[in-house]
């Protein structure tokens, strides 16, 4: 599933990062690697972007770049 | 020995806040900080022949911003003594990724570890020994915000720096990827060094397959095909592709150093907890944006109406006094009356209009600066995004439109932050619409003047209707020149901090003195070169009635454009003319031109040119009209071209012209 399924409070562990090119790249480097867990913590008034939490600090990114991000939900 | 020392680090790891402590706020341009970038550079204090430069915070080394192209290529070819990177030790993970990438670079450095107040607090253990040992870099724990560790920090920089000691080369000990990145680096060796880059930084970039390095390293075909196997090959192997696997190296090195050195890491922090519980409050789904609301309107109404105005009127009635002593003073030195008139109609009135808001342009960038600080724009960022997407920007669009209503030029510089050039130029065009505090002294005097009952209904509905043109030129360009996707939006949100009153203190002294130096600058001249222009006629003779004078003959040439917006005296026209210069000198212009002395009698003698409704369509019209040449040479500098600012110019006062307009002539027509 991509990470955009994820509902506010479920947790995932990245598989892969799709699409390309900068924002991508940007996506590495913020800590997006394979097998990182991803929390979503909040989603907008708005109902977009979402807040997520990995690695100690909070990330907000647009459900549309969410999209790109594949996960394997984690049942705890 | 000279040496440079240069500050790097991710966003708000608290780089502003430590080069305040290393150099008390002192701040000079040098060889680092040219026009063009966000760099700042000042003396180390107590270290004669050591500087700091400030470099603009970033993630990493593969530039995805203006901002961190630039920060790169200082890096590359400023050539510092020595890095000092800055990390927040209660979220190292991401800080340390960019500490990988700056060790690549070869050049000595040196590890600040900030908040570690917060690390003991929260009980965390971290061995700096051994982290330093396995990177081969001093590490020095620092407080920046409690002034913690800052000497050892400079004193470690200094030898480091002296000494030339690079990094050593880490083992990330990973197989496919090490052997590739072996491989390549013995095979660009004479490129790298032919372009000047650190071999090391140029393999993992080549590895990555950044094409501006490897463009920039003008490889060979051969050299270029057999580097396209041995991607190939390690790709196949690790089944991934370039960019994951070397994020991944990076990541998975880090995860296990931390593994080794970091005890009793706590998921969440008290910042972190604090963080989130303020949060449920300011990004709450229903209440966040009318709190968002609810925030500007008290800094406004805190402003303009409590603080600011009180000190206000305290200095006005300062200037006023002064003024009129200077004139009797005058008087009885027997000074020529052309020589009282110049001083006090032409100089002291005009800057002294101007000076008397000091205090609220002050009060604004406190709580500008204060917001900034303590993490509340990213979150405003985060809630704000659809709505921004809709009229075709970004939720980022919104840190340099806030800093907007402090001064546009600074704000046009914060757009560097922004990732596209599209999302940059469309912010850059409406900024200016976000009135800026030089315009302050215009409402609050004509607000005064007119409408003395509703002055803060009035100025809110100036600053909405600045707000509400940004969005109907925003949707115009979206529709037309702009279409095209939405850009991407992501952006790291950082805790909240208490914000430090040194680093506020600073930035609102910053500001106070640009203030001054400007009053005493542009808007000196500019008042002594109107009150030539209105006190002398074509043949060079004192006029008696400023009606034939030299300047009242341009201004009744433009005065007929101003005619159908309700304001076609020439003196009205005259003062937007000037206003050019710097939004302030209008109302300077207006009080030499009318003789006035003193606020009081300048909004007595603005009664006999306006009408309140077109008082009103005259302040709506500075509000939109082109920006002063500050601004406009800030564009022409972050584009890089004159048209681009020329376009903006005549955009931005045609919009003014027709929104004074409609808004002159239907009000007019209801009430008029």
């Amino acid at each position: 599933m991509t990470l955009d399924k994820l509902k506010v409070g479920q947790q995932g562990k990245i598989k892969n990062i799709g699409g390309q090119g900068a924002i991508r790249r940007r996506l590495l480097d913020l800590g997006l690697t394979p097998n990182t867990i991803i929390k979503i913590a909040k989603v907008a008034p708005l109902g977009d972007p979402i807040l997520i939490n990995l690695r100690g600090y909070h990330l907000t990114l647009r459900k549309e770049e969410a999209r790109h991000i594949y996960v394997e939900r984690i049942i705890e | 020995m000279n040496i440079n020392i240069a500050l790097i680090g991710n966003p708000s790891a608290g780089l502003t806040t430590l080069f305040n402590q290393m150099t008390d706020g002192t701040q000079h341009t040098g060889i680092f900080s040219t026009e063009a970038n966000r760099t700042k550079e000042g003396p180390v204090k107590g270290h004669k022949g050591v500087n700091v430069i400030e470099l603009p915070g970033t993630y990493s080394l593969s530039a995805y911003t203006v901002d961190d192209l630039s920060t790169r290529d200082i890096l590359l070819h400023g050539k510092p003594d020595v890095l000092v990177n800055i990390l927040d030790a209660t979220s190292l993970e991401r800080n340390l990724y960019l500490t990988l990438q700056l060790m690549e670079l070869e050049i000595p450095m040196v590890l600040a570890f900030n908040m570690m107040d917060e690390v003991r607090k929260n009980e965390i253990s971290i061995d700096l020994q051994a982290i330093s040992d396995i990177l081969t870099v001093p590490v020095i724990p620092i407080s920046a915000s409690k002034n913690q560790g800052i000497h050892d920090l400079i004193h470690y920089a200094i030898e480091t720096g002296r000494s030339g000691r690079i990094p050593s080369e880490i083992d990330f000990c990973t197989g496919h990827i090490h052997t590739a990145i072996h491989a390549i680096s013995h095979l660009i060796e004479n490129e790298a060094a032919e372009a000047n880059l650190p071999l090391r930084f140029a393999t993992t970039k080549v590895v990555e397959g950044d094409q501006v390095i490897i463009e920039t390293l003008k490889l060979q075909a051969p050299e270029l095909d057999i580097i396209g196997h041995i991607i190939d090959d390690m790709e196949k192997h690790l089944d991934t592709d370039r960019e994951a696997a070397m994020a991944d190296m990076r990541y998975a090195f880090i995860d296990k150093l931390r593994a080794k050195t970091v005890k009793n890491e706590s998921p969440e922090t008290l910042e972190h907890i604090r963080s989130v519980r303020i949060d449920q409050i300011l990004t709450h789904r229903v209440f966040a944006i009318p709190i968002f609301l609810g925030i500007m309107f008290l800094v406004f109404y805190l402003t303009f109406e409590v603080i600011g105005k009180f000190l206000s009127d305290w200095l006005a009635q300062g200037i006023d006094w002064l003024i009129l002593e200077v004139g009797k003073a005058l008087v009885t030195s027997g000074a020529s009356t052309t020589l009282q008139a110049l001083v006090v109609d032409g100089v002291l009135n005009g800057i002294g209009s101007v000076l008397s808001f000091l205090p609220i342009i002050a009060v604004l960038f406190f709580f500008l600066s204060l917001l900034e600080d303590s993490g509340y724009i990213p979150r405003v960022a985060f809630v704000m995004d659809k709505l921004l997407r809709k009229i075709g920007l970004s939720g980022r669009s919104i840190v340099p439109m806030l800093i907007g209503f402090g001064c546009s030029v600074p704000a046009i510089m914060a757009t560097r932050s922004l990732p596209s050039k599209r999302d940059r130029q469309l912010t850059m065009a409406l900024i200016p619409f976000m009135s800026c505090s030089a315009k302050l002294p215009i409402y609050a005097i004509f607000t005064a003047a007119f409408f003395s009952k509703n002055e803060g209904l009035i100025m809110t509905g100036i600053y909405v209707t600045g707000i509400l043109v940004a969005i109907i030129c925003a949707l115009i360009f979206k529709l037309t020149i702009y279409k095209g996707d939405p850009v991407p939006f992501v952006m790291v949100i950082p805790s909240y901090r208490v914000p430090s009153m040194k680093s506020v203190g600073l930035r609102m002294w910053e500001n106070v003195k640009g203030f001054i130096k400007k009053a005493f600058t542009v808007i000196l001249l500019a008042t002594i070169v109107i009150w030539f222009l209105q006190s002398f006629d074509f043949g060079l003779n004192m006029v008696s009635n400023s009606e034939d004078s030299i300047l009242a003959l341009i201004g009744r040439a433009a005065a007929p454009l101003f005619v159908p917006l309700g304001f076609g005296d020439w003196r009205a026209a005259t003062a937007l003319i000037t206003g050019l210069t710097a939004k302030e000198a209008v109302v300077s212009t207006m009080a030499v031109l009318t003789g006035a002395s003193g606020a009081a009698s300048l909004e007595l003698m603005l009664g006999e040119i306006f009408t309140p409704i077109s008082a009103f369509a005259f302040m709506v019209f500075c509000l939109l009209y082109m920006p002063c040449v500050a601004t406009l040479a800030a564009i022409k500098r972050e584009l890089g071209g004159l048209k681009y600012a020329l376009v903006i110019m005549f955009f931005q006062t045609a919009v003014a012209w027709i929104v004074a307009f409609i808004l002159y002539q239907s009000l007019n027509f209801f009430f008029g």
